[in-house]
């Protein structure tokens, strides 16, 4: 991170917003998934993007990934803004650059082939020029990457010859077949047991240790973010409400919310924290929202202004900013 | 020591398949004392569902129980009839499922279905229903007027906490719980946990509490029962299981998950997977991913050992079962394993 801080960002968004129309055409009542999300995402870096459910944080993933179109806001992709491209090619080299890594890996592999064909399948797609010996070579050098060895014979096994972890590997290598800079890896480890988890956070890691490889890690386990990415951005209702380097984010929260989710941590080496205040309320109104702070309703240190004007985002440590207006600033 | 409120002895559920029998629950014993608190922890497929599903005599086929039995109140609810476990359910233990988005009926309203469940126990006049579920939606936390609520009415933790007052419209003995938290996020996961916990002080219920996630139930379990590939792993006082877990499938479950406090220390997890239960390993079931196996791990199937307030199911503590007599104790430990406690 130290190094990358000065380059351009791999991938920025602008302003993000997605709105989904509820009910039938004539309906007015709008859902705002995401509302003027901007993101920074350096080379080799991992930034893991946590949130209740229906915080958003899915919806950012699939904006990245142009499987939605965003309502507002742009994406910019080595500063290039993404909407523009347009032609087929553009588009697939795009999708080259931004894989993704899907929950579940029980549904995201098609069991009725081998597991190699989706890494053969990526590689014949994005690196057309590989001859079908050194696809076979480069298959087997990714599974050897994300730790399935043997490759060879792992690459003729079925899905259901595996383990959830190993599926996920899996995962992984399907999305290092195109040589991406980025991948969205949306709850990549939340359906896999404890014991096998780990080695998949460590695959994580390694992948931008080694390969250099970005990250966005949407994750609902803050501990899970803290051991692999450098920054953590937390969602909020549609909104970001704080983003900062992982261990300032998780030691010193400043946005309300943000605290009350690290007090909420369960953890076996420390005895609960207690909790401040806003533990139980209304989840945030995300249909047709007002102006104000989303958070208003449960937040134990609102002021008036909070209900009135919704609170940008301000640096309140080194890189560390919270979207509050009571939080303070490091003096 | 007074009567426990639940024995468990040696109870196995077997599922009849046609490549023959995966014995998921194999000679689980443990028992529980009044207004006690048990976490059973594991991973999927350790049959820690099965068990439970044992225990409260919800078992359909292809599972059924291949021996044991569950005490519960001095009777053998394996041998009981129907009849009779009707009327112990709900009264004498209860249970709070996981979805309860789905264990609750969406075409009736809350206070319909508890009035179901009080029915089911004898006559109880409207007046009656709406007095208690009012009673049991206080007690949970939930606004009163929500007894007309539907379940689609609801959030996630208010179904969650439904479900709970309607487990405690009896005051049951023992009240079952069957992963209550995991479809909430953290912030609900936390505010429920503690509800649970007041609940249980202030009622005096026991809980049975069934979840893959140890380190939720770590402050709140007064034991912990560890389950792997169907057998009891280790059981122990939640914090000494916590703070020195002596089998080394728990040491390794112990140290695979991160925290957000104190260093960022790596983490190591287990190799391998959990093992197919239709053919379990040889020996100690969880030899083939263990860092610590011994030459004889894979032929001598341990039994529970007493270590301290600890049993577990590890040869490491015995020197001398299933060794050659006169053969070197070389395996033996102290009672505190070598575990690194992260401060």
């Amino acid at each position: 991170m130290t190094a990358g801080a000065l380059e351009a960002p791999l991938l920025r968004t602008e302003g993000l917003t997605r709105h989904f129309r509820l009910g039938g055409l004539l309906s007015r009542r709008m859902l705002h998934a995401v509302d003027d999300v901007d993101l920074e995402i350096r080379q080799r870096e991992v930034v893991a993007l946590v949130g209740e459910s229906g915080s958003g944080k899915s919806t950012v993933a699939r904006l990245l990934a142009r499987l939605y179109r965003p309502t507002r806001g742009r994406i910019l992709f080595h500063g290039e803004p993404v909407d523009r491209l347009r032609s087929r090619a553009a588009s697939l080299g795009y999708h080259g650059q931004v894989a993704m890594v899907f929950q579940d890996p029980y549904s995201s592999l098609n069991p009725a082939f081998r597991v190699s064909h989706g890494v053969t399948r990526a590689l014949r797609l994005h690196r057309p020029e590989l001859s079908p010996d050194e696809r076979q070579h480069e298959a087997e050098r990714l599974f050897t990457i994300v730790g399935l060895t043997p490759a060879a014979a792992t690459l003729r096994r079925f899905p259901y010859e595996l383990s959830g972890g190993q599926r996920q590997r899996v995962g992984f290598a399907e999305a290092l077949a195109s040589k991406p800079s980025l991948i969205l890896a949306d709850e990549p480890v939340s359906m896999l047991d404890v014991s096998i988890r780990a080695g998949i956070l460590n695959l994580m890691t390694e992948l931008r240790d080694r390969e250099g490889v970005s990250m966005l890690f949407i994750t609902h386990d803050i501990a899970s973010a803290r051991y692999v990415a450098d920054r953590i951005v937390v969602m909020y209702g549609g909104h970001v409400v704080e983003s900062g380097p992982s261990e300032a984010v998780v030691a010193h929260p400043r946005h309300p919310y943000a605290q009350l989710l690290m007090a909420s941590v369960p953890d076996p080496r420390t005895p609960p924290a207690d909790l401040v205040g806003g533990a139980v309320g209304d989840p945030p109104k995300v249909i047709d929202p007002i102006e104000g702070c989303r958070f208003v309703g449960r937040c134990p240190v609102a002021i008036e202004i909070c209900s009135r004007v919704t609170p940008r985002l301000r640096e309140l440590g080194p890189g560390h900013s919270a979207a509050c207006h009571v939080a303070v600033a490091d003096s | 020591m007074a009567e426990p409120l639940l024995e468990v002895r040696d109870l196995s559920v077997a599922y009849r398949t046609d490549a023959g029998d995966v014995v998921a629950v194999d000679r689980v014993s443990f028992e529980m004392a009044r207004g006690e608190f048990l976490a059973v922890v594991g991973e999927s497929g350790c049959g820690k569902s099965t068990l439970l599903y044992a225990i409260t005599q919800l078992l359909s086929p292809p599972a059924e129980i291949a021996g044991g039995e569950v005490r519960f109140g001095g009777r053998n609810l394996v041998t009981l009839d129907g009849e009779e476990l009707r009327r112990l359910r709900w009264r004498g233990y209860s249970i709070v499922m996981q979805s309860a988005m789905n264990a609750l009926n969406p075409t009736l309203s809350v206070e319909a279905q508890f009035g179901d469940a009080m029915r089911a126990h004898g006559p109880a006049g409207d007046e009656e229903v709406r007095a208690r579920s009012e009673a049991v939606l206080k007690l949970v936390g939930i606004d009163p007027v929500h007894r007309r609520s539907y379940p689609h009415q609801l959030s996630g933790g208010m179904r969650q906490r439904a479900m709970i007052a309607m487990a405690l419209l009896f005051d049951p003995d023992l009240v079952v719980m069957d992963e209550p938290t995991s479809a909430l996020d953290v912030v609900a996961q936390r505010s429920l946990m503690r509800q649970i916990k007041d609940l249980q002080e202030r009622l005096g219920f026991a809980v049975l509490f069934v979840t893959h996630d140890m380190s939720l139930v770590s402050h709140y379990s007064d034991r912990l029962l560890v389950m792997y590939a169907g057998q009891v792993a280790e059981i122990a006082p939640t914090r000494v299981c916590f703070d020195t877990p002596l089998h080394p499938y728990s040491q390794g479950l112990f140290g695979g998950f991160p925290s957000i406090h104190g260093p960022r220390l790596p983490l190591v997890g287990i190799p391998g997977s959990p093992p197919d239960l239709l053919t379990p390993p040889s020996g100690c079931r969880f030899h083939p991913r263990c860092a610590q196996v011994m030459a004889h791990c894979p032929v001598v199937s341990p039994d529970l050992i007493t270590v301290g307030d600890t049993e577990v199911r590890c040869l490491l503590y015995a020197p001398n079962q299933g060794r050659p007599e006169g053969a070197a104790i070389a395996a033996a430990r102290p009672a505190a394993a070598p575990v690194e406690v992260v401060t």
